[in-house]
């Protein structure tokens, strides 16, 4: 059966790319394969991840699209810009931007990144594609949850987009929706229906985010092939296997917050509120507290940063390992450092709480545990720093970004322990220094780690290749465009400039920073516009880019054992059987600079090293 | 700035142009030898990876140069001081670190670039210098974390101690309001559903302590005095926030929070050092609260103490004396918040 690309479907949903990409490997189709049960309600593991990513570049461009919006706010306050009313509507009368949809913008672009690009996109799109192809599984171990996993997260994403076009605006909260603002539609009209909708999004979200780690979770843990120990696996795997984890173990408090914020919202309960006197009238919510919420948040919440973080580190790995012809340096000390990371992360969410009124007290405990996750990730460092020593390193688009992430993962990660240190995040919380600290650490590690993860695996995911020379210039502009906007941002913060400010103009001491401003939003600009080589490179590349070769990076993992056409079960005969780390770049003696894991020590006398048996 | 820009422009070209050249070099060899196209992608990349290290490094210490100066001043406050000392010892820290790692990756991406002829290191594992590399960090991490702590427990030490002069700093949507606790130092107590048009605090009239407190739409404050901020909120979140002495807790509606500072420096002082005569202190509202939140503010002045006496003197008082004063309502939860 053929497809034609164009053919009229799910509309809107940026499902129907997978159209376009696949249309190549149709003779390999079971021949009760039809066009709903191939793209739609498919249930592999391979068409699931597809799906995944082009939702999350759908959704990362929207939400750049309200940076770019927010940013030109931010820097020419005075400015009309006549296309606003266009885009926004009512909100952007005049070409000014309306206040209130400032925030909302902002609050949307936060949860949009977070959640649906780097948690639902990198998870989802990565997890799914690797862990059974490189595990060697045939699928994962329950496809229909898997799919039940995606359409949850696409219901998820519809309902928050829907809340940008109700009449009284979305969310607009921020993205960490604290009550009582949260709860209260009197104190903000973000939080009448527009948050009604958020946080109906997120419960789909979290049932999605669920499922999807649950699954992964069996995958890895039953689906291994003979002789793929926990320790022959690739880092890859390992950062799912601990992202998905972290992700069972908090995303359920978060429901829980959201489910108590409801209740507060349309119950009358009290959970979170007390003492409120808004609109002329005294609430009855009594014995409440805002604290509480704020405790349930960041338990959920800073794991959150490394269910964004872990999958990116662990794409960085085997792309770092491959592309500079070495193993990986410190492989257990990597997995080991990844576990005392996601260990730490569930103990250090009082860092972001240090001056609510939390007990000075509690607030040391969270500073020594906080700046405690400091010295595993100095150890990742390291080991991707030796990694690269003398190596023999193949400069394709994803090691690029790979070093991008490095680096950047450094830059954030030194301010996070300023942050992390009560006493000097007095003075910078809440400021532009902490915007600048978590783009840099959480936001262009994760999207570089993603971007690695693109370039490398685009081959096994369309079967075609991703054009290098213009993946080389999206990577410089991006990494010029990021520490451009980024960077400077921090002076703002030490400027004491207050974050989520729709404008800069109401303090007088604040007018000698507009020049930084302009040079973060031109950045910005330039970055953004980047993105759009990128977006051009794939969805090209997938109907044009040169045909893959099985092995194009000459890889040792088990994906570039399966034929390039995908077909169901993902080995046309028996599954590949594991013999060896994944890890066997450059070893001496050795014909090739790589071994793959399925060849057996016997067949290479040659390399053996007396550890080998 | 001007230069900024063009420098960026600049590099983004020559990056733009080189890539250029790249590709149509490229593109002419192509299909027939992908082998030299790496190569010549190798030694492009790998030449970019050392220039974004020098140029980047170059902009950043000259972006430093021009946007430190726009930083703030330094602190007017006692605990300020310390703050800012702990912050300039991190900084350097991080910054030896930040040069070592960067200039460590780059230039192994530079040197390491790809060469058939050569094979890479196989070195996966050395325990000598892993171990160098968990206790090194865990060395400078323990020490900044007691230097960070004591900085802490003594600025909430001093939070908690209630000493100084008593200020209420009460916010709500998108206003700052002070009450200062007059000759007896002590707040009256206040309920949130006392609040009235005329009783915007809520304050409890039959409390003794309400008879001298005073209202104020600024806060002032005398030079070298031991302050203790009492933060109330009636409606959502807001956070006092005072940047220039290093001052920052959340006003949370249900609670009251607390922040003890010494200003040392006066407005007029300050007004000399940053040679800018309009310069005021400020309190902004640096917790998200609503639509105005970017307009929730309000002037700080701090006065020598014989000039603090003086005004205070003009305030006015929470509750006129000519002013009715309305009864309380019976609501026996009404308990005093500010105690
Ligand atoms: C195109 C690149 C981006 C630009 C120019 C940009 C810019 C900004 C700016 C200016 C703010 C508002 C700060 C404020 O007013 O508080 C913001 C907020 C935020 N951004 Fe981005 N951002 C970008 C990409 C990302 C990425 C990749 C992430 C993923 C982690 C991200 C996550 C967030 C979050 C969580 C917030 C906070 C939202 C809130 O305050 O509730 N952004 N961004
Ligand atoms: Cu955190
Ligand atoms: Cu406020």
């Amino acid at each position: 059966m053929e497809v034609n690309p164009n053919n009229s479907m799910a509309h809107g949903a940026p499902a129907d790319e997978h159209a376009h990409g696949h249309s190549h490997d149709h003779h390999d189709h079971d021949h009760d394969d039809n066009f709903w049960s191939k793209y739609i309600f498919s249930t592999d593991h391979k068409m699931i991840a597809k799906q995944y990513l082009n939702v999350a570049i759908f959704m990362g461009f929207l939400a750049m699209f309200m940076s770019l919006i927010f940013r030109m706010q931010l820097a020419w306050p005075d400015a009309k810009l006549p296309f606003l009313s266009d885009v926004i509507g009512k909100w952007g009368k005049d070409g000014k931007l309306d206040p209130g949809f400032y925030l909302a913008l902002v609050t949307i672009h936060g949860t949009i990144m977070v959640f649906f690009v780097l948690t639902a996109g990198l998870s989802g799109t990565f997890s799914n594609l690797l862990i059974p192809l490189q595990l060697g599984a045939r699928d994962m171990a329950s496809g229909f949850l898997n799919a039940l996993s995606f359409w949850f997260f696409a219901l998820s994403s519809v309902i928050m987009l829907s809340s940008l076009v109700i009449e009284s605006g979305p969310a607009s909260c921020g993205w960490t929706i604290y009550p009582p603002l949260s709860a209260l539609p009197q104190a903000i009209p973000g939080s009448g229906l527009g948050m009604t909708l958020w946080l109906v999004s997120m419960v789909f979200f979290i049932a999605s985010s669920l499922l999807g780690s649950i699954n992964y979770i069996a995958t890895i843990i039953n689906l291994r092939t003979k002789g793929m120990a926990m320790t022959r696996m690739p880092l890859t795997i390992w950062a799912f296997f601990i992202t998905a984890i972290l992700g069972v173990l908090s995303f359920p408090v978060l429901l829980a917050a959201a489910l108590l914020l409801v209740f507060d919202r349309s119950f009358g309960t009290s959970f979170y509120l007390s003492d409120i006197f808004i609109d002329g009238a005294p609430l009855d919510h009594a014995g409440g507290s805002p604290i509480l919420f704020q405790h349930l948040f960041w338990f959920l919440g800073h794991p959150e940063v490394y269910i964004v973080l872990l999958p990116a580190l662990g794409l960085a790995s085997e792309v770092i390992s491959v592309n500079s012809r070495k193993p990986i340096f410190g492989y257990k000390a990597m997995i080991g450092s990844m576990l005392v990371i996601a260990f730490l992360s569930f103990v250090v969410w009082g860092h972001h709480m240090f001056i609510t009124g939390m007990n000075p007290f509690l607030g040391s405990v969270f500073v020594f545990t906080t700046l405690l996750v400091a010295i595993p990730s100095a150890v990742k460092v390291f080991n991707y720093i030796t990694t690269l020593w003398r190596g023999n390193i193949q400069f394709t688009p994803q090691i690029l970004f790979a070093i991008g992430l490095v680096s950047t993962f450094i830059t954030g990660g030194l301010t996070g322990i300023i942050l992390g240190d009560s006493a000097l995040d007095i003075n910078i919380h809440d400021t532009y220094f902490v915007v600048a600290h978590f783009h840099i650490v959480m936001g262009s590690s994760a999207i570089f780690g993603m971007f690695a993860g693109v370039y490398h695996w685009f081959p096994k995911m369309y079967g075609r290749m991703m054009n290098k020379k213009l993946g080389y210039i999206h990577f410089w502009l991006t990494i010029i465009g990021l520490y451009g906007t980024f960077f400077p941002m921090h002076f703002l913060g030490l400027a004491g400039v207050p974050r989520r400010y729709y404008a800069n103009t109401a303090y007088a001491g604040f007018e000698n920073l507009i020049n930084i401003n302009h040079v973060v939003s031109i950045f910005a600009i330039i970055g953004g516009l980047a993105q759009f080589i990128f977006l051009f490179n794939f969805y090209y590349s997938i109907k044009n880019g040169k045909k893959s070769s099985q092995n194009p990076w000459k890889s040792n993992t088990l994906e570039w054992t399966a034929p390039v056409e995908h077909i169901h079960g993902n080995w046309p005969g028996a599954i590949p059987e594991v013999h060896r780390w994944p890890y066997d770049y450059g070893k001496p003696g050795a014909k090739e600079d790589f071994i793959c894991q399925t060849v057996p020590y016997s067949e290479t006398p040659e390399s053996n090293t007396p550890h080998d048996h | 700035m001007n230069i900024l820009l063009i420098l960026a422009v600049v590099f983004g070209t020559l990056v733009l142009v080189r890539l250029a050249n790249v590709a149509a070099l490229a593109s002419k060899l192509s299909g027939e030898n992908e082998e030299a196209e790496q190569e010549s992608a190798n030694r492009w990349n790998s030449i970019g990876m050392i220039s974004f290290l020098i140029i980047g490094l170059i902009v950043m210490i000259y972006m430093m140069t021009q946007y430190l100066p726009l930083t703030l001043p330094k602190a007017a406050s006692e605990h300020g001081e310390a703050i800012d000392g702990l912050m300039k010892i991190n900084w350097i820290v991080l910054f030896v670190t930040f040069f070592i790692t960067q200039i460590l990756l780059f230039t192994f991406a530079f040197k390491y670039r790809y060469n058939k002829n050569r094979r890479s290191f196989y070195f996966h594992d050395n325990n000598k210098l892993e171990a160098i590399w968990t206790i090194i960090p865990t060395i400078i991490l323990a020490a900044l974390i007691t230097t960070g702590m004591k900085e802490w427990n003594d600025i909430t030490n001093k939070s908690a101690s209630m000493k100084g002069i008593v200020v209420q700093i009460y916010a709500k949507q998108f206003d700052f309001t002070v009450r200062y606790a007059g000759k007896d130092n002590k707040l009256g107590g206040s309920f949130f559903r006392r609040i009235t048009d005329t009783n915007p605090l809520g304050v409890d009239s039959s409390d003794a302590a309400t008879a001298d407190d005073m209202v104020a739409k600024e806060l002032v404050l005398p030079k070298g005095a031991e302050v203790q901020l009492m933060i109330n909120s009636r409606d959502v979140i807001h956070s006092v926030y005072l940047p220039h002495f290093r001052v920052q807790m959340n006003a949370v509606p249900g609670m009251t929070t607390r922040f003890a500072f010494k200003p040392t420096i006066t407005t007029a002082e300050m007004q000399k050092e940053t040679g800018n005569p309009k310069f005021q202190y400020v309190m902004l509202c640096n917790k998200i609260c609503g639509v105005a939140h970017y307009n929730m503010q309000m002037t700080v002045r701090i006065v020598e103490p014989a000039e603090y006496e003086e005004w205070l003197k003009t305030q006015s008082a929470v509750f006129p004396v000519e002013q009715a004063v309305a009864p309380a309502p019976a609501d026996s939860a009404a308990t005093s918040m500010a105690k």
